[in-house]
């Protein structure tokens, strides 16, 4: 075990990944020379050279299709995106080729190809630099869609990424690059897609989030236990597809109450999924309405207070369990 | 464009058999597609159906010059590029028909033929999507070391994407062996390229500094020894190369254009050229092929046709149980939760 902060838990697995299988390799804007966006990448390219840390021109949708196309011929690429909102000049190759191929082909061809990006709001980067859109992928079938909220997850997930043979959209909450936690440093440490976490046990209401939205919840639930005696459970999804939402029933079936905390908007969204699964699957357990704290719907503002009023805050999440009593 | 005059020696180059089998092949695809074309409105085949007919020279022309190990990808209007690839025709019928058999199993359908065992790695039906795939595919070769190549079969219709432009650029810039292989039929479903596009094709193939050629592509000879050089560089330097072949397509963009945008006298003039018509000239010229000579082909190319709808015909159909297979590689079910 070592302290790790969440990008350099990222960098240690494809460090890892890398040297275990010579099919990997990495493309994307500015990893290589500059290091990341976000500094994941740093130090890569010394290691293992321009031929597998590839600096991409600014052209998404080339650099995922021919990410595509490598795995397509035997290769395990990973392609970094920078943020979940440029992955929209790649929205055809990723949703028309990658989630589509192995279907189409009648299982003949596979892409086992990872994409990162980074999503989440909170710096005052105004509109096109500040979603949070992992539900928009999880829509599709013939994707998997990871996004971890701890260094060690990150980790696990990042590796396991590489051990799949279709491809994995791994999107990491800019405001966790940052954060320190303690990482596995054994080289066979994964953590399987399709396990959600309980990161905080609780009698009284389920709180359920994933990459940054996690931290609010615990935050909320810190607040809940000292203010008002109410014991939250916090469950981390770690994977929105697959989704383990058996944890999550099987937790309302113990609280009776479930909350559902998520950057993204909540009209048409992630959430709203979660809140039509707890229902089919546990709506006689239930003492109420499923809520939902998301960000409002606008579009990010730049502003400081009007962003902070646009994002879901560890206050939405208190008002909404305390409503629940 | 560059004109190749098609003198004795080119064709002796080639030789006898190989241009009779270049006739066979494109015989066989103007019957398949016509019989594709008349199944279609009995209703046997479905959905999408964008026949090949008229544009015969350019498939076999070009294809008949790779190896079996290097990659095809294409676009919708892929019939011919799937059977002169090797993939079987009768799975190809099949798969028109949606049947368990098809190359696809019935999963794709005409504008998604794939074949991996015969690197027909497939028909792509969003107009350019397939270009970055193409120099994925040019990289891996390139890294592995080995010696195939890529090629990548799009119409003058990509040409105003971004992802032509993304893949030029990006297929120059890392040195890949990419075959760009153009057919300019003059037209994006009825969108003349006049109206499209404000320069000339190889001109902007230039401007990425890839070696670019027109080529008559009603000539199967052109386009044979244009296809032969272009690819000796390919697999030679390691880059990219870009052919346009100069085509027409007779038959509407799909099975539903009633075809306003252009008029009948277009069209028979480009009958004229015909690639059937000039390669039967040119081997009657020589002395190899004689009126009984084509007559055999084309009752040779009929029977194989009628063998693969009977085939498809009698193929069955994909079970209902295997709905949910192939969603993902290694989950037999694909689903999202374990609820
Ligand atoms: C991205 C995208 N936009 C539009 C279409 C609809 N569409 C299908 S084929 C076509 C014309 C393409 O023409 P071209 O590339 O010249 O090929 P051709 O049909 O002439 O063989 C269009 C507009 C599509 N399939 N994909
Ligand atoms: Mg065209």
């Amino acid at each position: 075990m070592a302290v790790l902060r969440m990008r350099d838990a990222l960098r240690e697995a494809l460090r890892e990944e890398m040297r275990r299988n010579p099919k990997i390799f990495l493309m994307g804007e500015d990893i290589g020379k500059y290091g990341g966006s976000y500094a994941v990448t740093a130090g890569l390219l010394e290691e293992f050279g321009e031929e597998r840390v590839r600096d991409t021109p600014i052209a998404e949708s080339v650099i995922v299709g021919a990410g595509i196309g490598a795995a397509m011929a035997g290769y395990h690429p990973m392609v970094e995106l920078m943020t979940i909102n440029f992955s929209f000049l790649a929205l055809d190759q990723i949703v028309n080729n990658a989630a589509k191929l192995l279907y189409m082909s009648n299982g003949q061809i596979n892409v086992p190809l990872v994409i990162r990006m980074a999503s989440g709001g909170g710096s005052q980067l105004g509109a096109t630099h500040s979603h949070s859109l992992e539900g928009l992928y999880a829509h599709f079938p013939g994707l998997k869609v990871v996004c971890p909220a701890f260094p060690a997850d990150a980790k696990g997930l990042l590796k396991r990424a590489f051990r799949d043979q279709n491809t994995v959209i791994f999107i990491e909450h800019t405001a966790n690059y940052g954060l320190r936690g303690e990482v596995p440093d054994d080289p066979d440490f994964l953590i399987e897609f399709g396990q959600a976490n309980i990161v905080r046990e609780g009698r009284d209401v389920t709180i359920v989030g994933y990459s940054g939205s996690v931290h609010q919840a615990l935050r909320a639930a810190e607040i809940l236990a000292e203010q008002e005696e109410v014991e939250a459970e916090v469950i981390d999804l770690r994977t929105l597809r697959p989704l383990d939402i058996a944890t999550v029933v099987e937790s309302v079936k113990k609280t009776n109450r479930c909350v559902v905390v998520e950057d993204d908007w909540k009209f048409g969204g992630f959430a709203g999924e979660i809140a039509a699964l707890v229902m089919e699957h546990a709506f006689d357990w239930l003492d109420a309405p499923v809520a939902r704290v998301c960000s409002k719907d606008v579009p990010m503002p730049y502003n400081r207070t009007l962003e902070y009023a646009a994002l879901p805050s560890e206050e939405d999440v208190v008002d909404a369990v305390l409503a629940m009593f | 464009m560059t004109t190749r005059t098609t003198t004795p020696e080119v064709l002796e180059r080639i030789g006898r058999e190989r241009l009779l089998d270049f006739l066979y092949q494109m015989v066989f695809l103007r019957r398949f597609e016509e019989r594709a074309g008349e199944l279609y409105t009995k209703g046997k085949i479905r959905g999408f159906l964008h026949l090949y007919t008229g544009q015969e020279a350019c498939a076999v022309g070009s294809i008949s010059v790779l190896r079996p190990e290097d990659r095809v990808v294409s676009h919708y209007r892929d019939h011919g590029h799937a059977i002169v690839k090797g993939v079987d025709p009768k799975t190809v019928m099949a798969e028109l028909f949606g049947k368990a058999t098809g190359c696809a199993g019935g999963r794709g359908g005409s504008m998604h033929l794939f074949d991996v065992q015969k690197n027909f790695l497939g028909g792509y039906a969003i107009v350019a999507g397939h270009m970055p795939i193409a120099v994925g595919l040019a990289l891996a070769a390139k890294m592995s070391g080995e010696d195939w190549i890529a090629m990548c079969i799009f119409g003058d219709g990509s040409i105003a994407e971004g992802e032509f432009h993304e893949s030029l650029n990006l297929a120059a810039l890392w040195k890949v062996p990419v075959l760009w292989f153009c057919e300019n039929n003059l037209y994006g479903m009825g969108v003349h390229l006049k109206e499209s596009l404000v320069t000339d094709i190889t001109k902007l193939a230039a401007a990425y500094e890839i070696p670019a050629v027109k080529v008559d592509g009603m000539d199967v000879v052109a386009v044979h020894e244009a296809t032969r050089e272009a690819v000796e560089y390919v697999r030679r330097e390691k880059r990219p190369y870009f052919i346009e072949a100069e085509t027409y397509r007779y038959r509407g963009h799909s099975m539903a254009d009633p075809e306003l945008y252009r008029v009948k006298e277009e069209v028979e003039q480009a009958r004229k050229r015909d690639c059937i018509e000039r390669l039967r000239r040119q081997l009657e010229e020589v002395g190899w092929l004689d009126e009984a000579g084509f007559h055999a082909i084309n009752e040779r190319a009929e029977a194989e046709v009628e063998a693969c709808v009977q085939f498809a015909e009698e193929s069955p159909e994909p079970g209902i149980e295997t709905l949910y297979d192939h969603v993902l590689k290694g989950d037999p079910h694909g689903r999202p939760t374990n609820a």
